[in-house]
């Protein structure tokens, strides 16, 4: 089970990678969405045999939510904005790449030194779950579509689920659920904004909200 | 029923039904009824005294709750009366943008007021969790109904503020989960399975690793920073508080704000108990006088009366962290200026409103004579401007003095010019502007008489708030008194 677990993780890093170079909104949502999957799917890899209904029933949850109803409100709000692809983002894609490997070892290291040795076989979990932060951060400081921003905040967010994962520390099953559904609300919320902006500017760049300053 | 419990699922019942609500007038009382039933609560709940003394157990009412809670219900209820007679007034199909000229139509009622009641269920939640994880689920849930509150003015400026107060508060919150986590992690091996509820983290403080609960406060306070407003973090705060309806504002700034720094509060009270009240505490100080320094900055000249009352939310939100990093007096000001700024400062935007409604600009230069063009809305601005500026016998002269005490018994020289400097750059900055607004020959273009220009359900709640603000000031009721002294202990003050 550990070279499975350690896989799934090396597929994780590799879908940061993806979500920088990939210029075109649809890619990234679904890009996001396959990362979700995976880290949804990591516990019952790691756990052996001591593997519970709730567990299952954790991962259900979330790897629907990640893999169907997400991407889903996100394609919504991309449909019929041309969202295609970000023609000048603040950031190069190739710039961006290299940014994200040269994040890899920071992470690498940050991650070393929490000495957080997480379930088995899942020494690096805690490294690539900060590398996931970080990729998170740079997408939203580096693109203008609102759609992208969003896809930025929620590879944060599969960050910090991982991160919980290398502690091994679940939260109790109720905030375990309110997270989920947070995290739900805010791309609802984010991608009905998204829809509002493209109707107002006919474009999803957000770099044209700019009239509010002082 | 648990009162804790049947605080939150009011509101959030009452949403509902306004959600399903076809016809206007039954919503607004609805709104206002469900407001008055929230603060009876609350107010029955101070009486019977604490609850929920059970360390595990995630809700409680007790004095570290209930003044926020008191201050948060009686500020809803002040702006849903305020709320119902200004929806009766914005009933129209379109409306003509002051700034701009262009036409644009408003949210749906029954959306914004049942927003506005998950607002009130939320921000309840917030108050009464004593439990890490369930807290940041409440916090996080108020960003997101209070995100299209904000956009009731359907155009692109308010879209401009909302959005950035989506994107900037939820990637700020996300921190604040993270931080929740280290928090775990800090636990002892064989304590990794407790409650995390704040009594209980603070029980095992003393075994917590310190490196781990230091990073998860630094996290927590960034993360709960971001959405208190402190400087660098503040940036959503004056686009949001601009572009909102004055009303919403007014919640923003006296319970959305507070609510996030309860939270930063309860790590902190964990942290002095593991005994690094001066890690915490001096972050909080530090965050603080930033937050007081950039505020002063931005209100020197600035032009818009809205942008300027967001930018003293920031400066106050300085002066409550400074408080509680201090300690000591200083907490029980902190605590009692939480209460009376949200007083104030909900008195303010809807003063703000009434001006806005009367002069349709929100520029400080366009506005003139308010107390002869205006005389109730008039009176309130520049008594809100005489309150806010923390002279007597208002509420905020007391909480500072006590926080001065603070600073001249903990012998902190330095932060004590800081805080001075700040308060007076402050208030020359915003003399400046409030003068030249109230008195002077109108320039209202008003043609509309004034019974019509200052209904009665526009004067009468922040004529109320003001009034709290002055209670507040000049004669602290004893059990008032002594809920903000337990609240002092309670979250990390008692040092």
């Amino acid at each position: 089970m550990e070279t499975f677990a350690e896989v799934l993780i090396i597929l994780v890093v590799l879908t940061n990678l993806k979500l920088l170079g990939s210029s075109r909104a649809t890619a990234c949502i679904r890009t996001v969405a396959a990362q979700g999957v995976l880290l949804a799917a990591l516990p019952l890899v790691t756990s052996g045999d001591a593997i519970t209904l709730r567990m299952i029933a954790q991962a259900l949850v979330s790897g629907t939510l990640k893999a169907f109803v997400l991407p889903f409100l996100l394609l919504r709000a991309t449909r019929g904005a041309r969202a295609g692809r970000e023609l000048a983002p603040f950031v190069g894609y190739t710039t961006s790449i290299l940014l994200g490997v040269a994040l890899m070892p920071l992470a690498l290291a940050l991650g070393r030194k929490l000495g957080v040795t997480g379930p088995a076989g899942a020494d690096l979990l805690a490294p690539a779950a900060l590398f996931t932060l970080l990729v998170g951060l740079l997408i939203i400081v580096c693109r203008k579509q609102a759609v992208t921003l969003v896809v930025g905040y929620l590879a944060m967010e599969n960050g910090i689920y991982a991160m919980g994962l290398a502690f091994a520390q679940r939260e109790p099953l109720l905030v375990e659920m309110g997270i989920l559904l947070d995290v739900f609300a805010a791309v609802f919320v984010m991608g009905l904004v998204a829809r509002h902006i493209h109707r107002e500017f006919d474009t999803l760049d957000t770099d044209r909200l700019s009239s509010l300053k002082g | 029923m648990n009162l804790p419990l049947a605080l939150v699922l009011l509101p959030a019942g009452a949403a509902l039904a306004a959600f399903l609500t076809r016809a206007d007038r039954p919503r607004r009382v609805l709104l206002v009824a469900t407001a008055a039933t929230h603060a009876a609560l609350v107010i029955a709940g101070w009486a019977r005294g604490a609850t929920g003394d059970d360390a595990e157990a995630w809700l409680g009412l007790g004095p570290a709750e209930l003044p926020f809670l008191a201050a948060t219900s009686l500020l809803f209820l002040a702006a849903s009366v305020y709320g119902a007679g200004y929806l009766a007034r914005e009933a129209a199909a379109e409306h003509v943008d002051h700034e701009e000229g262009f036409l644009f139509q408003n949210t749906r009622e029954a959306a914004f007021t049942g927003g506005l009641l998950l607002f009130l269920a939320t921000m309840s939640l917030v108050a009464v969790s004593r439990h890490f994880g369930l807290l940041w689920v409440a916090v996080e849930a108020t960003t997101l109904v209070s995100a299209p509150l904000i956009y009731f003015h359907r155009h692109h400026r308010s879209l401009e503020a909302t959005w950035k107060y989506l994107l900037v508060c939820s990637v700020g919150i996300a921190f604040a989960l993270l931080g929740n986590f280290f928090l775990a992690g800090a636990l002892p091996r064989g304590a990794s399975h407790v409650p995390m509820t704040q009594a209980v983290l603070a029980e095992n403080a003393a075994r917590m690793n310190p490196a781990w609960l230091k990073a998860a406060f630094v996290l927590l306070l960034v993360g709960y920073g971001t959405k208190m407003g402190l400087a660098p973090m503040h940036t959503w705060l004056p686009d949001a508080h601009s572009e909102a309806p004055s009303m919403v504002s007014a919640l923003l700034s006296g319970a959305l704000l507070n609510g996030a720094l309860l939270a930063i509060l309860r790590a902190h009270a964990v942290c002095v108990a593991a005994g690094l009240g001066d890690f915490s505490g001096g972050l909080l100080v530090f965050l603080g006088l930033v937050s007081m320094g950039v505020a002063a900055a931005f209100l020197i000249h600035q032009t818009d009366y809205k942008r300027m009352l967001a930018y003293s939310s920031v400066e106050h939100m300085g002066v409550m962290a400074l408080g509680w990093g201090v300690g000591g007096a200083a907490a029980f000001g902190a605590g009692l200026h939480m209460m009376g700024h949200a007083f104030t400062k909900g008195m303010l935007f809807l003063a703000a409103g009434n001006l806005l409604a009367i002069w349709r600009s929100k520029q400080t230069s366009e506005v003139r004579g308010a107390l002869r063009a205006a005389p109730a809305s008039g009176a309130l601005w520049l008594t809100g401007f005489l309150a806010i500026s923390g002279l007597p016998p208002f509420g905020l002269f007391l909480s500072e003095l006590r926080i001065l005490q603070g600073l001249v018994a903990h012998a902190r020289w330095t932060e004590t010019a800081l805080f001075l400097a700040f308060l007076a750059v402050v208030f020359v900055a915003m003399a400046r502007v409030f003068l030249r607004m109230v008195f002077g020959e109108p320039s209202a273009k008003g043609e509309t008489p004034l019974r019509l220009r200052e209904p009665i359900s526009a004067v009468l709640p922040p004529l109320a708030l003001g009034l709290g603000a002055l209670v507040l000031g000049v004669w602290i009721p004893s059990w008032i008194h002594s809920a903000l002294q337990g609240m002092g202990l309670m979250l990390g003050g008692g040092r």
